[in-house]
């Protein structure tokens, strides 16, 4: 019975953490559409920015893979 | 594609093209020897499974459980195996000692350093891969280069202008170990693309090694270039003086961070893919005359996946750019 209780407060904290998930795709929505903003008002400067959209983008993302990593070790570390 | 071509041009690249279509087919041919159970019932995960090809084999001193010892059951690690047993291992058993037992004969293989597993032998095809385009692609040498070596100058040329672009050019003598991340990563996740492959990329151990190596060259390359003044990097001196301290932790953590974020960004990124495109195709089998919608979808999300393989290949190799500019410059 411990046991089980522990196991569903893994899964629900697991379930919560990919809500991280959501969070870093509105995040990568973010970056990208304000690129678009930019690159459209101004299409000529787009090409030189790409590096730095790609950069934006993993930056933004990586605190969404925090999130999947901490449901990973809720699922399967601890 | 390769067979209408009929110029005389192509004909580097045509080889090149052939030759990895054959590697592609064998290592497709050597995927079927592990054994993968097809059917209906699709488990996402099943495909990461690292499963030895060879060397697996163990020895182990096991203690045949005391009820079962006539028929040769053997209980390694708190499973009961069944296996045959000689003579010569009966008349030991019976002396009550203990026996030394092929684990292979049980079936348990065990993954050791040198054991070749599907792993190892997809990163190998990756390499061959890699090694096969800058080769064939550089042989020819030609004013109007074939596709083969059109490839090869494509990548190269791009790989060069990311670094040149993001690192700066005094990074340019670092280009060739970012162009072998580039490539081996790249074609890693294509070789993962092809159906019943493995994906090497798939797996954080692969991933954390790269990412560890970069971490490792990158600090190591910060302080041999710019001695302990590379700590000026958590210094943030823009900020107002009685938020430095603040700032400065923030930045050893997050730099502490990076080989982690590095790391499971790629593996993350290709596992969700590779389990996505497995449960699709779960549902096509389960579906019946239906199913006709979930492959529309598989063939949609193979579609994102081959973009994704390029991209996160890419977003690897440009992060190691401006981490390798962070430690050439690490002034605010």
């Amino acid at each position: 019975m411990e046991g089980d209780i522990a196991q569903m407060g893994q899964f629900i904290g697991a379930g919560l953490a990919a809500i991280g998930s959501g969070a870093a795709a509105i995040g990568v929505g973010h970056v990208a559409g304000n690129f678009l903003a930019g690159a459209l008002r101004n299409p000529s400067a787009a090409a030189g920015q790409t590096a730095t959209l790609f950069i934006g983008i993993a930056f933004a993302e990586a605190l969404g893979i925090f999130a999947f990593l901490v449901a990973l070790l809720l699922m399967f570390a601890v | 594609m390769a067979t209408e071509s009929t110029n005389s041009n192509g004909g580097t690249g045509k080889t090149a093209f052939l030759v990895l279509i054959g590697l592609a087919l064998l290592a497709f041919l050597a995927a079927f020897f592990d054994d993968y159970s097809g059917g209906l019932a699709i488990h996402p995960m099943d495909q990461f499974e690292v499963a030895p090809l060879a060397f697996g084999e163990a020895y182990a001193d096991v203690t045949l459980s005391d009820a079962a010892a006539q028929e040769g059951q053997v209980t390694y690690r708190g499973e009961v195996h069944t296996v045959i047993l000689s003579e010569e291992q009966v008349a030991q058993l019976n002396a009550g000692e203990n026996v030394a037992v092929n684990l292979w004969d049980l079936g348990i293989q065990q993954v050791r350093a040198f054991t070749i597993t599907n792993v190892t032998m997809w990163m190998a095809l990756a390499v061959l891969s890699v090694v096969l385009l800058m080769v064939v692609g550089t042989r020819g040498r030609a004013v109007v280069p074939t596709r083969g070596q059109s490839m090869a100058e494509l990548a190269y040329g791009f790989v060069h202008k990311m670094v040149e672009d993001v690192a700066g050019k005094d990074a340019l003598p670092y280009f060739p170990y970012i162009f072998t991340l580039f490539l081996y990563i790249l074609f890693a996740n294509f070789l993962g693309l092809i159906p019943g492959s493995f994906t090497t990329t798939s797996h954080i151990a692969v991933t954390a090694v790269l990412a560890a190596a970069v971490f490792i060259t990158v600090t190591v390359l910060g302080f041999v270039k710019n001695g302990a003044s590379f700590l000026s990097l958590f210094w943030v001196s823009s900020a107002p003086l009685a938020l430095r301290p603040i700032l400065a932790i923030i930045e050893v953590i997050s730099y502490f961070v990076r080989p982690v974020s590095h790391s499971i960004r790629l593996a993350g990124n290709v596992m969700a893919g590779h389990a996505v495109l497995k449960v699709f195709a779960g549902f096509a089998g389960a579906m019946g005359v239906a199913s006709v919608v979930p492959i529309l979808g598989v063939v949609a999300i193979y579609a994102l996946e081959v973009l994704v393989s390029a991209i996160q290949a890419y977003v690897f190799t440009i992060l190691t750019c401006v981490y390798l500019k962070d430690a050439l410059h690490p002034h605010h």
